[in-house]
């Protein structure tokens, strides 16, 4: 029979039995539903995470220091090069940096600033430590929930406070945005040889001869509190975490503030230091060009880390995760293949008398057979299609549920299940035949009826 | 060569059992017989004599336990399961007491089914379906529902669906069983008119004597599962006194 003829002669055999087929219908339908949604959470999820983590800057970010005896950031000591290479170590300077960014795939390269600082508000002061922020860590994610508003610009003399600080300051959060505070710090400056030759004061200049014209000095700085965040964003663009007051980076950099590798340069050149940086950020375009950016980062001689093996863990975590998800998903479609059977062996023993007289009109064991399995295919795809609708649908209300549950949590609203063509196609494809199989055995005993048998059949 | 074209059917000592529990029933009990083409040829008995057990081993439903069945040359033993579907498809049309056309479909579906199965053209379908209901004088009728149509009409149907692959042979098992009549005299002259004007061969099973000698050309009489009367010639001569 004819592929054409074999589809009309299927679904007018389905439309005959309506209620029961559409019911058979709606259980694989239910089944794909329930595989859909599970497998659609736990893609949901995934993208959720991977694209947190892109965001937060932790996978696409390169973390560099000098060799010159700093250690790694988070790596284990045996990584770390022997001293007797630490001679001819490359500093990490403005050179570097600007090398770091004619690398290919670099989008942004910044230093770590970062110091401790006195604040003073209302009176009062408090220790905080402050860190710079890139203009780039506006898109982190850091900040989707944040009271009062982003830096206005890059040089904007303003402030982010971590909650946890800002509550130190007040217990109303909320009414800080838009005060001031003062900050006071070290600040690290560096006289020339002229300015030291012009030194009036003896004693003066004989300090600055000796310290190599670095001197620290204290200074003040009045901030605008602009807004008061949740979580950190210096975890994902620093790779330390505990940062308290948050500046753009330009401003933070601008103050020149003493850092911790101040003291080491200075000892290391004999007094006669280079402002060098004591970590440098490179950030990838995406996580996959950051081995070869890390690679050849450590050819120029610096020590990079980065946490891409964290990212292939997580992958390993999501799939197994995504197995487990669809084997329960599974259940529910193995029930409905159990339907699809006893729907099909139900209308064997009705249509028995009407296989008995396609037979001896001339239909072949195959033409029975094949009209079984479209028919069983038909209620398959049918429902592999409803299925993936509903599927979608409770995924649809999981993310409406939780964003609603985060809405009220003040947190903002994500999107929990993510439903991609390969999985709506997979689910179809998969319910069609696991149909097929369910009718294997009721279409292989329609088409072995004896003909004279099933025309005796009343 | 001539007496083999003529020959369109040649049974040879065929038998059909059935085990029923422990006995072991002779349905048909090495039969030989042969038919000509264009022959009119009624299988009659009384319920249980095996004539309906015989027409299906010769219309291909079933397979003899032993002897060998040919139709056009073809043995019909050495057929697999797929070409014997092809010949009930193609040499081959059925008509049963019961009508059996599928309540879900209309009349003219009903009708296409067999073109279906042998894959016809659409377009040459429709034409071959409307021939198939003139005949029977039921071109006005061809949307309707089985349940819509009179026995009569129902068999007429039946008949149409038989006769639209135009095969060489047609059964017919009691066509006039479930009809009154009336209407099985209707029917029987419709197959008297499809003997003669198409050459085809019939053959009918009936327990119907009368209608027997009246419209068929020889009766073969059964009983016990064998042939006990093959009447052709005596026929002949009742038509004669007539």
């Amino acid at each position: 029979m004819k592929g054409r003829d074999l589809t009309e002669l299927a679904a007018r055999n389905l439309r005959e039995a309506i209620l029961r087929n559409s019911l058979t219908t709606l259980g694989v339908a239910v089944g794909v539903a329930s595989l859909v949604a599970m497998l659609s959470l736990g893609v949901g999820l995934q993208t959720l995470a991977s694209q947190r983590l892109n965001k937060s800057g932790l996978f696409d970010a390169v973390f560099v220091t000098s060799r010159r005896g700093m250690r790694g950031i988070g790596g284990p000591p045996q990584q770390q090069p022997k001293p007797a290479k630490v001679e001819g170590a490359k500093p990490l300077d403005q050179t570097a940096k600007q090398e770091f960014e004619k690398l290919p795939n670099v989008t942004e390269v910044y230093p770590q600033v970062r110091f401790l600082t006195e604040v003073r508000y209302a009176g009062n002061s408090y220790s905080a430590n402050v860190l710079g922020l890139p203009e780039s860590s506006r898109s982190t994610g850091a900040f989707d929930g944040i009271t009062g508003k982003y830096f206005s610009s890059p040089t904007a003399d303003e402030a982010i406070l971590h909650a946890d600080f800002a509550k130190e300051l007040s217990p109303q959060v909320a009414t800080l945005v838009g005060k001031d505070l003062v900050l006071r710090y070290a600040a690290r400056q560096q006289k020339s040889t002229q300015d030291i030759a012009a030194e009036k004061d003896i004693d003066k200049q004989l300090d600055d001869m000796m310290s190599g014209g670095i001197s620290i000095v204290s200074r003040e700085k009045k901030l605008r509190i602009a807004g008061i965040i949740e979580s950190d964003p210096s975890a994902g663009i620093a790779g330390f975490g505990g940062g308290r007051v948050f500046l753009p980076l330009r401003v933070a950099e601008e103050l020149h503030p003493a850092q911790p590798n101040d003291v080491q340069e200075f000892v290391r050149a004999g007094g006669s230091s280079k402002a060098a940086y004591a970590a440098l950020t490179v950030r990838a375009k995406s996580p996959k060009d950051v081995l070869k950016i890390e690679d050849a980062i450590k050819n120029m001689g610096f020590m990079t880390f980065s946490l891409l093996d964290a990212t292939r863990s997580l992958r390993l975590v999501f799939t197994v995760f995504d197995l487990f998800l669809g084997l329960f998903g599974s259940l529910a479609l193995t029930v409905a293949s159990l339907g699809i059977i006893n729907t099909l062996v139900m209308a064997i023993l009705e249509r028995r008398r009407e296989i008995g007289v396609l037979k001896a009109l001339g239909a072949t064991d195959g033409d029975v057979r094949s009209l079984f399995f479209a028919e069983a295919g038909a209620m398959g795809l049918l429902g592999g299609v409803f299925g993936v609708a509903l599927g979608w649908l409770i995924g649809q209300a999981l993310t409406w549920g939780t964003t609603l549950y985060l809405r009220r949590q003040d947190l903002p609203g994500v999107k929990i299940s993510y439903v991609p063509w390969w999985l709506a196609l997979s689910a179809v494809a998969f319910a069609v035949v696991v149909s097929l199989i369910a009718g294997l055995y009721p279409a292989g005993r329609a088409a072995r009826l004896n003909p004279v048998e099933a025309l005796r059949y009343e | 060569m001539m007496a083999a074209d003529q020959n369109l059917i040649r049974a040879e000592k065929i038998s059909r059992q059935y085990r029923l529990g422990e006995t072991l029933i002779h349905a048909v009990n090495e039969i030989s017989l042969e038919v000509t083409a264009g022959e009119f040829l009624a299988l009659l008995g009384s319920s249980g004599s095996g004539k309906s057990t015989l027409l299906n081993l010769l219309a291909g439903l079933d397979r003899p336990t032993s002897g060998a069945i040919h139709v056009g040359g073809r043995n019909l033993g050495a057929l697999d399961a797929e070409e014997l579907a092809r010949y009930r498809r193609d040499t081959v049309g059925m008509v049963f007491q019961s009508f059996n056309l599928l309540p879900r479909m209309t009349l003219e579906e009903n009708v296409e089914l067999p073109l279906r199965l042998a894959e016809v053209d659409h377009r040459e379908r429709e034409a071959r379906v409307a021939e198939a209901l003139e005949r029977v004088r039921l071109g006005g009728r061809k949307r309707h529902r089985p349940s819509e149509l009179s026995g009569g009409e129902q068999q007429r149907g039946a008949l149409a669906r038989a006769l639209v692959n135009r095969p060489k042979i047609l059964f017919a098992d009691e066509p006039t069983g479930n009809l009154d009549s009336v209407n099985g005299e209707q029917i029987l002259l419709l197959l008297q008119e499809i003997q003669s004007t198409l050459g085809m061969t019939v053959i009918m099973v009936t327990h119907e004597r009368p209608l027997a000698e009246r419209f068929t050309n020889r009766i073969v009489v059964l009983s016990d599962g064998r042939v006990v009367r093959d009447s052709a010639k005596e026929l002949s001569e009742i038509r004669g006194k007539q």
